[in-house]
């Protein structure tokens, strides 16, 4: 063939090889019905299958298909539930906790659960050797039970830290845990899917806590049963993982409760999050988690599409450091409240998922007080509370505000300054503007007291008060410059408290009490939201995000 | 021969120690470190310090360039932040995926802009050269990403044709032993999922083929028109020899020295193109893995990594030079 013909033909033959394969396409709609698979866009691979060793959403999503803890949220709630515990009692000193386990239970590997399963894995906690105690690695145990290691190594918290005593076996289905201080947290924390009761065979057969140090003293696991053979009591059983293509789960036949409505789960690890909405418009994916408010309207306008929210489980705040006057005046606070229009600022800028915060934490998680004060916007008392605070107007404020950053809560951080700054203006203060990026900068600069009055906020890691006022306000902090013996005493006794109705009503007077200090302004709490294809039912959103979704209750049209 | 190659081969040491240098402290002047960005809002000062311990950050810069030097050199990439596993590991597994889209990229944009160039200047002046040097302009100028955004909307979206994202369906199960699932398609004897990898290469391949094809289509043209002029051209017609033999024997191959650089230097170039494009198509490749990496501020991945597509990209120009001495054997002498 001569030359001249083969440039007209290459083209041509490459196009023909386009045109077939295009035409062998088709929308994917292949993976539905019973017995179906559910394509599930995640923004990345897990770290590892191993729920002491993640913290990462990502991660803790798949691990809540294939693990079960001893307590569960009820779906789409904060309430705390049995699942592998059917009943529990406290001691009266609150220092022992003993659990009636669920009788009928195997792991996936076909070893029985009971008592001693339940010890094996809070001793293997108690006792990680040095590199499993970094803080990113083991985050859960040493948050959940006060961090806290048999055998501390250097910078690590050790035994007279931790909540954490020991664990005894008292008969085959009945375990007792011993604390070294009385705890209220306990029942929420044990929802952690990272604080799941993992198959003890398998984790030793697999080497789950064995690996190398690399030249720099990093641990490198060696073992496989993270990343081949994660092995728990849950709806769905690990059967493959190809990084960078797909994590597949397979329906557990021999589950304890009820069986999972898809024969399979998939992961497909898609970090672009236009590429997620776009894989989920083909078809390639049927559900995706983190949408951007940008695409809230493109999902909503698609009858094919659905859009799932997800209860706030956030709060965003200004906080105000009483460690520098002004601020110290109950009325400038006051003032500062009824001068910012929080509700046209969540109106305008959260996408329609805002809700106007009034206390420090959501409604959705018991303590909440509904009859806190409330501040209404009202300039003119502003300037009225500032004169009769005996300040000269206007009022210099040094107002901070975060860079590079955007959270659910505080989705564009400069224009809710800009309008909170605007606001003040208005009502006989001078606002004077300063910025930094936020990390590590400007979260160092507020945790070291620096800044006057700043943007914030909070994401909570699982759900109860403690998690959130508990965190703000329970210890002094050097971000809040005040100490308030009224509302410290609450918290910790609220903290040791457990019995809950008591402790619901001490977190409420505790709310109470702070909005009426106010130590700063709460005001948004933000959902985020997931989107799936219409045709997909079952998926329930929870408060705590991917640690309490499961998949096993999802079916496809 | 011999020698301009090791000659060449002995100049990548200082190449690679500068380049080392360069992307070891660029990625530490980044704001944050891989602490802040793995514990989010949890930071605090004693996690912090807690984890810059374990990974050595809190040692004089100097001194950890120094370990950083001496693990590379034994090819041991360290650690990633992320996920705890051997950076080599990590990179021998996205590797492959790199390079077979940017093998389809290169192979889109050689079959279609060599011949397109090659029209052009044979119809030097007429609409088909007008069209194609516009055609060449928009595709320098339209940025990879918003042509990928722009094939995907019209061939995935709207039409339902070709696949959006990844590198192969999910429900389809091959084992991978190359890593290249081409390859590993057509070794587990499985026509439907060479088709099916093929068409998530489409796309992407366009997307990233579209800048070195209108490229490759300019040089060619300008080549061509330069060579269709030379003396020896006109003797080879005045001699009565046939056009296609004038076209293939004396203007192409004399052409054929300035494309055959610029594929080269394309197809490094395409390296890093290839992190947006994978980006976009959830291609898993080196581009998404270290995208990531920034975003986890993964130190070794990042060093790794980046020293790996430098090495790449300067193999490859050696290649090119090399080529290019072959075919022309003037460039050996100076």
């Amino acid at each position: 063939m001569g030359l001249r013909r083969l440039w007209i033909v290459l083209p041509l033959a490459a196009l023909a090889l386009v045109l077939v394969a295009v035409g062998c396409g088709g929308k994917d709609k292949s993976s539905g019905g019973k017995g179906g698979t559910l394509v599930f866009g995640a923004e990345a691979d897990p770290v590892v299958l191993d729920g002491a060793l993640v913290s990462d959403g990502t991660s803790i999503r798949v691990l809540y298909q294939i693990y079960e803890g001893l307590t569960a949220l009820k779906p789409g709630t904060s309430e705390v539930v049995p699942s592998l515990a059917t009943s529990w009692k406290t001691s009266p000193d609150g220092l022992a906790w003993t659990f009636n386990l669920r009788e009928d239970v195997n792991f996936q590997d076909g070893e029985p659960f009971d008592a001693k399963a339940v010890c094996f894995n809070f001793d293997r906690w108690y006792n990680f050797p040095a590199p499993f105690q970094n803080s990113n690695v083991s985050y859960y145990w040493q948050y959940g039970f006060g961090g806290g290691f048999a055998k501390p190594a250097e910078g690590s918290p050790g035994p007279s830290d931790s909540l954490y005593k020991s664990c005894e076996a008292v008969d085959e289905h009945t375990v007792q845990l011993n604390l070294n201080r009385p705890s209220s947290t306990v029942l929420s924390t044990l929802t952690l899917p990272s604080l799941s009761i993992e198959s003890p065979a398998a984790l030793q057969k697999y080497g789950a806590d064995k690996g190398t140090a690399d030249k720099e003293g990093v641990l490198r696991p060696s073992g496989t049963y993270g990343t081949k053979h994660p092995t728990g009591t849950g709806p769905y059983k690990f059967e493959s993982w190809t990084r960078g293509d797909k994590l597949v789960l397979v329906r557990n036949d021999d589950y304890w409760g009820e069986k999972a409505k898809n024969e399979k789960v998939i992961f497909r690890p898609i970090s672009d999050n236009a590429a997620r909405l776009q894989a989920l418009q083909t078809g390639e994916i049927q559900g995706y988690d983190l949408v951007e408010p940008q695409d809230v309207d493109t999902i909503k306008g698609d009858s094919e599409l659905q859009l799932l929210e997800r209860p706030p489980f956030n709060v965003g705040y200004i906080g105000f450091n009483q460690a520098k006057p002004p601020l110290d005046k109950l009325q400038v606070r006051q003032a500062i409240a009824h001068a910012i229009n929080r509700k046209q600022v969540v109106d305008s800028f959260y996408g329609g998922r805002g809700v106007v915060a009034k206390e420090f934490m959501p409604k959705e998680i018991f303590g909440y007080a509904d009859d806190v004060v409330t501040y209404d916007y009202d300039p003119a008392k502003s300037k009225q509370l500032l004169q009769q605070a005996g300040l000269t107007l206007p009022v210099a404020l040094d107002f901070w505000y975060p860079t590079d950053v955007s959270r659910d809560y505080m989705p564009d951080p400069k224009r809710n300054f800009q309008a909170f700054a605007a606001d003040l203006n208005k009502a006989g203060f001078k606002v004077k503007p300063h910025s930094a990026p936020w990390s590590p900068d400007y979260t160092d600069l507020v945790d070291g007291g620096k800044a006057q009055i700043y943007l914030i906020g909070w994401i909570a890691d699982f759900a109860d008060p403690d998690n959130f006022i508990g965190t703000f306000f329970q210890k002094p902090g050097p971000d809040w410059g005040f100490k308030n013996a009224t509302i410290s005493s609450l918290l910790n006794r609220a903290e040791a408290e457990t019995d809950l109705a008591k402790r619901t009503s001490l977190y409420q007077e505790a709310n109470r009490e702070i909005m009426k200090f106010l130590p700063g302004l709460p005001y948004v709490h933000a959902k985020a939201a997931l989107g799936f294809q219409s045709r997909v039912t079952g998926y329930v959103p929870s408060p705590v995000g991917v640690g309490g979704e499961s998949f096993a209750s999802v079916s496809i049209g | 021969m011999l020698r301009f190659v090791v000659r060449r081969l002995l100049l990548l040491v200082p190449i690679l120690l500068g380049l080392s240098i360069v992307v070891f402290f660029w990625i530490r002047a980044l704001p944050g470190g891989p602490a802040q960005a793995l514990l989010g809002e949890r930071a605090t000062p004693e996690t912090i310090a807690q984890i810059e311990r374990q990974y050595g950050l809190d040692q004089p810069v100097h001194v950890q360039y120094w370990k950083y030097l001496e693990r590379t050199t034994h090819f041991d990439l360290g650690t990633s932040v992320a996920s705890r596993r051997p950076v080599t590991d990590e990179l021998a597994e996205r590797f492959p995926a790199t390079i077979e889209l940017a093998l389809a990229a290169m192979l889109f944009s050689v079959v279609f802009g060599i011949p397109l160039g090659f029209i052009a200047a044979k119809r030097y002046g007429t609409w088909l050269d007008h069209a194609s040097l516009v055609g060449s302009l928009i595709g320098i100028s339209i940025p990879i990403f918003f042509l990928a955004i722009l094939l995907k909307y019209v061939f995935a979206v709207k039409l339902g044709l070709l696949p959006s994202v990844g590198r192969i369906s999910v429900l389809i199960d091959i084992p991978h032993p190359t890593k290249f699932y081409v390859l590993d398609a057509i070794l587990a004897g499985n026509p439907s999922a060479l088709w099916d990898v093929l068409k998530h290469l489409i796309l992407p391949a366009i997307a990233l083929g579209s800048i070195p094809l209108a490229i490759i289509a300019r040089i060619t043209r300008a080549a061509v028109l330069d060579v269709q002029n030379e003396d020896y051209v006109r003797t080879a017609r005045a001699k009565g020899l046939p056009p296609r033999v004038v076209d293939g024997r004396h203007i192409f191959r004399n052409a054929l020295l300035p494309i055959v650089t610029i594929i080269g230097l394309q197809t490094g170039l395409l390296l890093s193109g290839a992190v947006l494009t994978e980006t976009v198509f959830a291609f898993p490749g080196m581009g998404t893995w270290l995208v990531q990496a920034i975003r986890n501020r993964d130190f070794p991945v990042l060093q790794g990594g980046i020293l790996f597509v430098s090495l790449v990209f300067v193999l490859v120009n050696l290649l090119v030079d090399i080529t290019y001495a072959l075919i022309n054997p003037r460039i050996r002498v100076s």
